[in-house]
């Protein structure tokens, strides 16, 4: 058989190369991916989501939501700020030491209340460097790390996203068309699950001129019995229905709503670290 | 050639031994091809208008955009490809199809299969990996269908009368396994026993871009290189620059595909990234092919039907290659990124590449299989420029409309709501594009339908006159008769 077998070996070595590098190293590299723990603490990362949470995922995925939501953030590098948080026993060693790292010219008034920021936006290595001196003056100082990028600065999430954010999720969509916002961290942003339902149940409402369809088929508009139900949505004027007429989510749109306020992508990582800002704010 | 021609069966012979199973691909492939334009359409009016059809599950934007891409790419990119390889096939090893029932069956079993998987994307039963959205009743069928639709391919391959291989035959039998390949592990992998986290996606990014780069690839180039030569009369320019294509295109296209930036370990993308720029290889080669082959072709060519789509198509491959590279740059993927650039890209391999290359093959050899003339064969010239309007209208606003949205989404003091704003009046465009290419579709539609129309009458005439046709006397003992002589 002239060059037949040919053409089937070279095949088969061109797309075998290829399956073992896009197929075989990556089930071996992250197939046996475990939880790992969130950045200066022992609490394990991610915990599964929650069950009306995670069938929430499975309505995602029925209702083709990635063909227009991406599920990751992306960001461009990071950015330490350098924060004086003692001035030790010399305080007058300390401000040169800041002042040669070519920051708080401008503080003549030293000392000045403490915790103050005396490097901003520079590199790691910088930033390192910065608090040795410091230290070495007898003063204390500490790093603090900004992820930065469009999408962070949009407030789309404090870090991009990692392998392990979709350690449980399956199917994993990731989205490739941001036709609506990015969704990996969209329980951290928009906490509130009746927005949510709203929102589902008509954009345009919560966001005027949004592109996005109705997913009214996700809700039942019934009539008000003896008692209104304590689940209606409380839509504006425009939308609502005809009065004695209420909207109440479906078990699916519960579970949709759930799943989207699962969606947080605001811990810090060894992949992918930040700092908390000290008062975190609860939603 | 060292063939011996008195064994050799007639060209026309050969056709028609294809007839039976090329009419059942193509006949489904059409049909599905004016579906997802449907489809298709009704999506990007959602686009204008949110309220659009939207009280209705089936109808929804997120199930009806897959049911259009999947309708396009399984149901007419794959079987119309399966029935040019087959007859490509068969004409170049100068072997006729014999046992036509399978490839018959399996064209029905796989166009079963695409109405199964395309009801289940609508109900809400996809999948949710891109570009293998089917669920199970669909997939399964799809997956036998093909075995047997390759197996038989393989065994006119193998019954080959001219040993030397001529460059389409390569292409063409890598495409033939490539594709059970790739979907049986996707599948696995995916769906049967899902992988962890995000390793979906690097096997679905792998996936989608072995079929929709890789696949159509192979078998549009195999097929090009095929008419090409034939059409414009001039021999290939050169077997061993096609072979190089070959070589090249399947070492590095079957690398791509995992985006730069995707939140998996960086040696995946930077690989991909490397292969993606080495793409310009097979890509240069196939250009300097096509050219080196039609150019100083007498210019009346390009009236014929076929070589007009069939030089698009490779013009639209080399295009499509170009913005794949620029996807894969990482100077440039920041841009274009999760933008309409993509579809835009996906959308001129699919249709401007892939299908227009099908619709010069099916137009040159489906009355050749036949012995019939297209009905309205006065309409291909219409097709060819419907076609090409709405390919230029859809892929060139939403490429420059992704370009645009990219830069805006990388500005943070842009709304995010203004680059989807910003997208509406190219949005608009291509919605126009689409209503082209659904007339366009109509068109083949009407053509393949009639084709087949004609044949069926031509059938029942024949069985008619078989009827009417009086019993001569005696003729059985005349056979008999005769059948003695040989004996002796």
């Amino acid at each position: 058989m002239k060059n037949g077998f040919l053409v089937f070996l070279i095949s088969l070595v061109a797309l075998g190369g290829s399956w073992c590098g896009f197929v075989l190293a990556p089930v071996s590299q992250l197939g046996a991916d475990k939880q790992t723990t969130i950045l200066n603490s022992s609490d394990p990362y991610p915990i599964g989501r929650p069950g009306e949470a995670n069938q929430g995922l499975q309505v995602y995925r029925a209702n083709g939501c990635a063909a227009c939501h991406t599920e990751q953030v992306q960001q461009s590098g990071v950015a330490c700020d350098v924060i004086l948080t003692d001035n030790g026993k010399n305080p007058s060693a300390v401000y040169q030491a800041c002042g040669a790292s070519g920051m708080v010219r401008e503080y003549r008034a030293w000392p000045v209340r403490l915790p103050i920021t005396v490097v901003q936006g520079v590199n790691k290595e910088s930033a390192d460097d910065a608090v040795d001196k410091i230290t070495t003056a007898g003063g204390k100082a500490e790093i603090h790390i900004i992820a930065t990028g469009s999408d962070i600065a949009r407030g789309w999430g404090r870090r991009h996203s990692v392998a392990e954010d979709y350690l449980y999720d399956s199917p994993v969509q990731l989205g490739s068309l941001r036709i609506g916002q990015d969704l990996a961290d969209v329980g951290a942003r928009l906490p509130d699950a009746n927005w949510q339902l709203i929102h589902l149940y008509a954009p345009q409402s919560m966001v005027p001129g949004s592109a996005m369809p109705p997913f009214r088929y996700l809700f039942q508009v019934r009539k008000i019995g003896p008692v209104p139900s304590p689940d209606a949505l409380n839509l504006p004027k425009e939308f609502a229905p005809p009065s004695g007429y209420e909207v109440v989510p479906t078990a699916q749109a519960r579970e949709l709503a759930a799943y989207l306020l699962s969606l947080r992508a605001d811990v810090p990582l060894r992949d992918a670290p930040f700092t908390q800002p000290l008062a975190v704010s609860k939603p | 050639m060292s063939v011996n021609n008195t064994t050799n069966p007639s060209t026309t012979e050969i056709d028609r031994s294809c007839c039976v199973p090329l009419l059942a691909l193509f006949g489904g492939a059409a049909l599905w091809l004016v579906v997802g334009s449907v489809f298709g359409l009704i999506a990007s009016i959602k686009f204008h208008a949110p309220d659009f059809l939207a009280n209705c599950a089936w109808l929804t934007y997120g199930r009806l955009q897959p049911a259009a891409d999947d309708a396009l790419l399984y149901g007419f990119c794959l079987p119309a490809g399966l029935g040019v390889a087959l007859w490509l096939l068969a004409r170049i090893s100068l072997t006729p199809l014999r046992g036509a029932i399978i490839p018959v069956v399996a064209a029905n079993l796989w166009h079963l299969g695409v109405l199964a998987g395309l009801i289940g994307i609508v109900i809400g039963d996809s999948t949710g990996f891109v570009w293998l959205e089917f669920p199970r009743g669909g997939s399964v069928p799809i997956f036998f269908a093909y075995l047997l639709l390759a197996l038989w391919g393989m065994m006119i391959f193998a019954g080959r009368r001219e040993r030397a291989l001529y460059p389409s035959q390569w292409f063409l039998v890598a495409a033939l396994f490539w594709f059970p390949w790739i979907y049986s592990t996707a599948n696995l992998f995916l769906l049967t026993g899902p992988v962890r986290g995000v390793v979906q996606a690097v096997i679905g990014w792998w996936f989608a871009n072995n079929l929709l780069v890789v696949w159509t690839g192979l078998v549009g180039l195999g097929a090009a290189f095929y008419f090409l030569p034939k059409l414009s009369g001039r021999p290939l320019q050169s077997h061993y620059l096609a072979l190089f294509a070959f070589w090249t295109f399947i070492l590095f296209a079957t690398w791509c595909g995992i985006p730069s930036g995707a939140p998996v370990p960086a040696w995946m993308p930077t690989l991909s990234a490397a292969a993606t720029a080495l793409l310009i290889v097979p890509l240069l080669a196939v250009g300097l092919v096509g050219w080196r082959t039609v150019w100083g072709a007498v210019r009346s060519n390009w009236d014929n039907g076929p070589f007009c789509f069939i030089g698009t198509g490779l013009d639209c491959f080399c295009l499509a290659g170009l913005m794949l590279m620029a996807m894969g740059c990482p100077k440039i993927s920041p841009v274009t990124q999760f933008t309409w650039f993509g579809p835009a890209e996906t959308q001129l391999r699919l249709y401007g590449f892939f299908a227009m290359t099908m619709f010069g093959a099916a137009y040159y050899l489906l009355p050749r299989v036949v012995g019939i003339e297209f009905p309205f064969s006065k309409l291909m010239r219409v097709h060819y420029w419907i076609s090409l309007a709405g390919i230029a209208l859809f892929v060139v606003p939403l490429a420059i409309g992704g370009i645009v949205q990219g830069l805006k989404l990388q500005d943070p003091n842009v709304a995010f709501a203004d680059s989807t704003k910003a997208m509406l009046p190219f949005l608009r465009v291509s919605t126009t594009g689409l209503l082209f290419i659904l007339l366009g579709n109509l068109l083949f539609f009407v053509n393949v339908i009639g084709l087949t129309f004609l044949w069926k009458i031509t059938l029942l005439k024949k069985f008619l006159a078989f009827v009417k046709s009086p019993l001569e006397p005696g003729s059985a003992d005349a056979s008999l008769r005769h059948d003695q002589e040989v004996q002796a």
